[in-house]
């Protein structure tokens, strides 16, 4: 029998390992240091930006990138990169803030529709209702209803969101559910709690993850977009939705206007779906692979006597 | 006669089925009106094919699912009658060990985590002796203290196995279920699981209620054997008895479907026809006249009831009507 | 055809799989031979490489993830050096096969009628209502009843026996020369595997196929087979009669396998034989005999030297060092190792 040191030191090992699968995979390493690039500009916006984004100067307006100003000016004058800066910074914020309050939400009434079944049929109706309107459509109602704030395009956002989420994390659950050892826990007489929260929702987390960084990236493509069509951030606070928005009307000369802003809401987007693809096939356990494997070669197999002999 | 531990009594199951027509409410009667007793330190057997109901009425027992009718006397008190709060000290008593082993443990929690959290669950003894008790129990089914920590996909189909037992045995219960235990195991491997499970019920002086549809594998196992079909059991007997003198033609012609390993031995099969009726269209009288090579007229209408053909040995088959009708099933 | 004569040859195959932790061989050195009208059994654990061999004769594994090596002689043709083009018309035609779970092997939107009479016109080329009764004719042969009926049923409409039924008549629809059967009863319940077992006895008399019943259930070979090749860890340990087998095993794997299965004659009070151990996994195959860390005769040469399968009689091949002294123990000493 080994000594409780050796297991200790075994088990550490493992860990390790863990972690040197992270630095493996390319995809999610990419993803996630453009991420954290992104969420330090974001948290250092006030020390990065050289000017007030605010500060209009009328006479250096529309200039090009240069030594003093490295994205340009916009039509007021303002420093474009300081700009770009502060509406990275929302941008992030608020795909934040929708993938955290989505995600918790989500994970909720999808537990609940999965394991109470009176309730699962009002909630997935109402779901199938808001999963029934474009997103952006939605959105904008909400916020043509409540007023363009940035609450209220988080309010919007979060629930546009929630179903996908939802549902997300109900078929999963479902999944769960049925799985013996539920009933194992049941045979052990556990209660409902402990097998939702113990053990339905660390076997969730994989999809529920990946799920939640989709929706980190899609909702800053659609905040970009309301605020693109001014139902968004409201001027002048900068975001990089209204940023393209004024530099559509100056796209034939003043080009650094839109790529800019441009450029980093596709950094933005690509990091996080980046992460996501990685988190994915590094959240898959190794067994799943193989597994897969092993039923392509089944169904190789399967497919002569499935078309008969072809 | 010793006091049974565990006394069966028309114990019934039936699952609802959403039926196309508006005022039909159709049910499948999984399992129907089955009796019996298991006493301590011995293991009753439950054979029969795919869809008899064996399972079943083994996850109803232990109120894993609903029952529909029935008693199950345990202590003196019927389980079946008492709240989910009240009855689940008693699941200490009564466990479970299931057919996949892979799926019967949480992909995502260590095996010491599991191991711990029956104790956990009836709120049982410190962090510490829990972590005792469970590598105390590791060890007897074959592992040690490294394996504590390891997760279920890192084990062999037996191994995984093994750990399903131990789960079982943490809370030192005095009867477990075996739900197919070892039919998802390769043949060396089913024989190391066989033995420990003997082994066991001799230390800890457990009872099982050991649920199979291999012959040869329940013969080995069981003490007292019950053969279910269709949601019935058609008979009851001793192990010895039932293979040596079997009555229902139902054990009958699946006794002699058994393949013999013994290339000498060419035996005469009892080729049954047709096919298991469908449970949403039991078939009236006896369940089995359908296929029966000896079925008579009354059994296409009359029900058979069960017959104590001897002490211990019954059977429902109306070819024993000059038999005493058991007690146990009042008639 | 030369009665005695090879069906199928197989030569020391070597099927090995790319996969992420490199190369792994899953068959190696596989020689058994089938002749016409024989049925042999090849017999082994989860793993020990009968299903990747079955598979291998039909090349059915995915050909960029696999390379085989040796020889597969089917009517002396090396099956391993023919281009697809040939390859497919063997398949299903002169060689077919039927697998463990008939759901899954049958297409759920089409009747049985369609996939029957879809294999005929492929292969056979008849007219459309000589195919349909040919169709209803195999249907019959493999104990459907009414199959004239049946043969507008779905797959889902039928029972698991009648599936694997309609999977026989498929594959026996263009009369094959060798059947695979990969454990076809398997799924089934004691009662159905009985009648299929007897169908497949039946269909063989009257057809004089080869077939190669891939099991794990020894029981099912004693009741089907003329010969049996037993598999452990990807080799042929040992192939013999099926008499010779069960009476005079030679290969302590073969002799634990027999020993640890439980009967329905043993003494029930007796403990069962266990093989110790577990297989090893295809990453880390032991150098010398597969077997040795797990037998009971393990001798210093078994660890580090490699038997060859060698013929102890004429019919009885062995892969063992040890055979000579296990066959000489047998009765007085290995008998009663297990207590």
């Amino acid at each position: 029998m080994k000594s409780e040191a050796e297991v200790k030191t075994n088990y550490r090992v493992k860990k390790q390992k863990s972690i040197a699968r992270i630095f493996s995979n390319h995809m999610l390493l990419t993803g996630l240091v453009i991420i954290v690039i992104m969420a330090i500009i974001s948290v250092l916006a006030p020390f990065i930006a050289p000017y007030d984004p605010y500060a209009i100067d009328p006479l250096n307006r529309l200039k090009p990138p240069s030594v003093e100003h490295f994205f340009g000016t916009d039509d007021f004058g303002r420093d474009l990169f300081s700009r770009v800066i502060y509406g990275t910074r929302i941008s992030f914020f608020i795909g934040a803030v929708v993938a955290i309050l989505a995600g918790v939400i989500g994970l909720i009434v999808g537990l609940i529709s999965a394991y109470y079944s009176i309730l699962d049929h009002i909630l997935m109706r109402i779901v199938d209702g808001i999963y029934a309107f474009p997103s952006i459509l939605l959105a904008l109602a909400i916020v043509a209803v409540r007023g363009p704030d940035v609450v209220n395009v988080l309010i919007a956002l979060v629930i546009v969101y929630i179903p996908s989420i939802a549902r997300v994390v109900r078929s999963a659950a479902l999944v769960v559910k049925e799985q013996t050892f539920v009933e194992a826990l049941n045979a052990q007489g556990a209660s409902k709690w402990r097998v939702l929260v113990i053990h339905t929702i660390p076997n969730l987390l994989s999809p529920l993850i990946i799920q939640v960084t989709f929706v980190f990236a899609v909702a800053i493509i659609t905040e970009a977009a309301l605020s693109f069509l001014g139902a968004g951030i409201p001027a002048p606070s900068p975001s990089l939705g209204n940023i393209l928005f004024d530099g559509k009307n100056v796209i034939y000369h003043s080009w650094w206007m839109t790529v800019f802003p441009g450029s980093f809401i596709i950094l933005l987007v690509l990091g996080l779906n980046l992460a996501g693809d990685g988190l994915r096939d590094l959240l898959d356990p190794k067994i799943v692979n193989a597994k897969r494997k092993k039923s392509r070669l089944i169904k190789t197999g399967k497919k002569v006597g499935r078309h008969g002999q072809q | 006669m010793p006091q049974p531990l565990l006394k069966v009594e028309h114990l019934k199951k039936t699952f609802p089925v959403e039926s196309s027509g508006w005022f039909k409410k159709n049910e499948v009667k999984a399992v129907h009106d089955v009796s019996f007793d298991i006493y301590e330190g011995e293991t009753f057997g439950i054979v029969g094919e795919s869809g008899c109901g064996k399972s079943t009425t083994g996850r109803t027992l232990l109120r894993l699912t609903e029952p529909s009718g029935g008693k199950v006397i345990y202590q003196d008190q019927d389980i079946f009658s008492l709240k989910e709060k009240n009855f689940r000290p008693i699941r200490e008593d009564l466990q479970m060990i299931f057919q996949d082993p892979l799926a019967s443990l949480d992909p995502k929690k260590r095996i010491g985590y599991s191991l711990e959290e029956p104790f956990i669950i009836q709120k049982k003894g410190t962090k510490k002796e829990r972590k005792e008790m469970v590598l105390k129990m590791l060890e007897r089914v074959g592992f040690s203290e490294e394996h504590y920590h390891r997760f279920p996909h890192e084990f062999s189909g037996g191994q995984r196995q093994r750990i399903g037992i131990a789960r079982a045995l943490v809370l030192n219960p005095k009867f477990i279920v075996c739900d197919e235990p070892v039919s998802a195991l390769d043949v060396s491997i089913q024989s190391q699981i066989l033995n420990l499970l003997k082994e066991l019920q001799q230390d800890f002086g457990l009872s099982y209620l050991f649920i199979g549809h291999d012959l040869s594998v329940v013969r080995y196992i069981a003490n007292r054997i019950g053969v279910m079909y269709l949601g019935e059991m058609v008979e009851q007997a001793p192990t010895e008895e039932l293979f040596e003198n079997p009555l229902h033609p139902y054990t009958k012609s699946l006794l002699s479907a058994v393949p013999v390993p013994n290339p000498k031995v060419k035996r005469e099969r009892i080729v049954l026809k047709g096919e298991v009726p469908s449970p949403l269209d039991m078939p009236k009288g006896c369940v089995f006249h359908t296929r029966c090579p000896l079925a008579m007229d009354i059994c296409k209408e009359i029900k058979p009831p069960t017959y104590k053909v001897k002490e211990n040995h019954r059977v429902q088959c109306h070819l024993y009507e000059h038999s005493e009708v058991s007690e146990a099933d009042g008639a | 055809m030369d009665n005695n004569k090879h069906l199928l040859d197989i030569r020391g195959l070597k099927v090995s799989f790319w996969t992420e932790k490199g190369r792994l061989t899953a068959v190696e050195d596989a020689t058994f031979s089938i002749k016409k009208g024989e049925t042999i059994g090849v017999v082994g654990e989860s793993g020990c490489g009968k299903s990747v061999t079955s598979e291998s004769i039909l090349q059915l594994h995915d050909e960029q993830l696999t390379d085989y090596e040796g020889q597969i002689l089917y009517k002396d043709r090396n099956l391993l050096d023919e281009p697809e083009r040939k390859l497919r018309k063997i398949r299903g035609n002169e060689i077919s096969m039927i697998f463990q779970d008939p759901m899954s092997s049958l297409n759920p939107v089409f009747t049985i009628g369609n996939q029957l009479v879809e294999s005929l016109m492929l292969h056979r080329k008849p007219s459309k209502k000589a195919a349909y009764e040919k169709a209803i004719d195999v249907l019959r042969q493999t104990g459907i009843p009414s199959p004239e009926k049946r043969i507008h049923d779905y797959p889902h409409q039928l029972s698991g026996g009648m599936r694997q039924r309609v999977m026989i008549a498929l594959a026996i629809s263009c009369e094959p020369e060798l059947l695979i059967a990969d454990e076809p009863t398997t799924a089934l319940d004691v009662t159905t595997q009985a009648q299929i077992l007897d169908v497949l006895n039946e269909l063989q008399e009257k057809t004089a196929m080869g077939i190669m019943m891939i099991t794990h259930d020894l029981a099912v070979v004693a009741e089907t087979c003329d010969r049996v090749v037993v598999m452990y860890l990807g080799q042929v340990i040992e192939e013999t009669t099926v008499d010779q087998l069960f009476e005079n095993a030679l290969h302590p794997y073969t002799i634990g396998l027999l020993k640890s299965m439980p009967s329905m004659e043993s003494d029930r009070s007796d403990q069962l034989f266990e093989i110790e151990g577990t297989v090893p996994a295809l990453e880390n195959i032991p150098t010398g005999c597969r077997f040795a860390d797990r037998c009971p005769f393990a001798t210093n040469k078994c660890l580090q030297e490699a038997p060859v399968l060698e013929n102890a009689t004429v019919s009885h091949k062995v892969r063992c060092w040890n055979y000579e002294e296990i066959a000489l123990e047998r009765g007085n000493g290995y008998a009663t190792t297990t207590s």
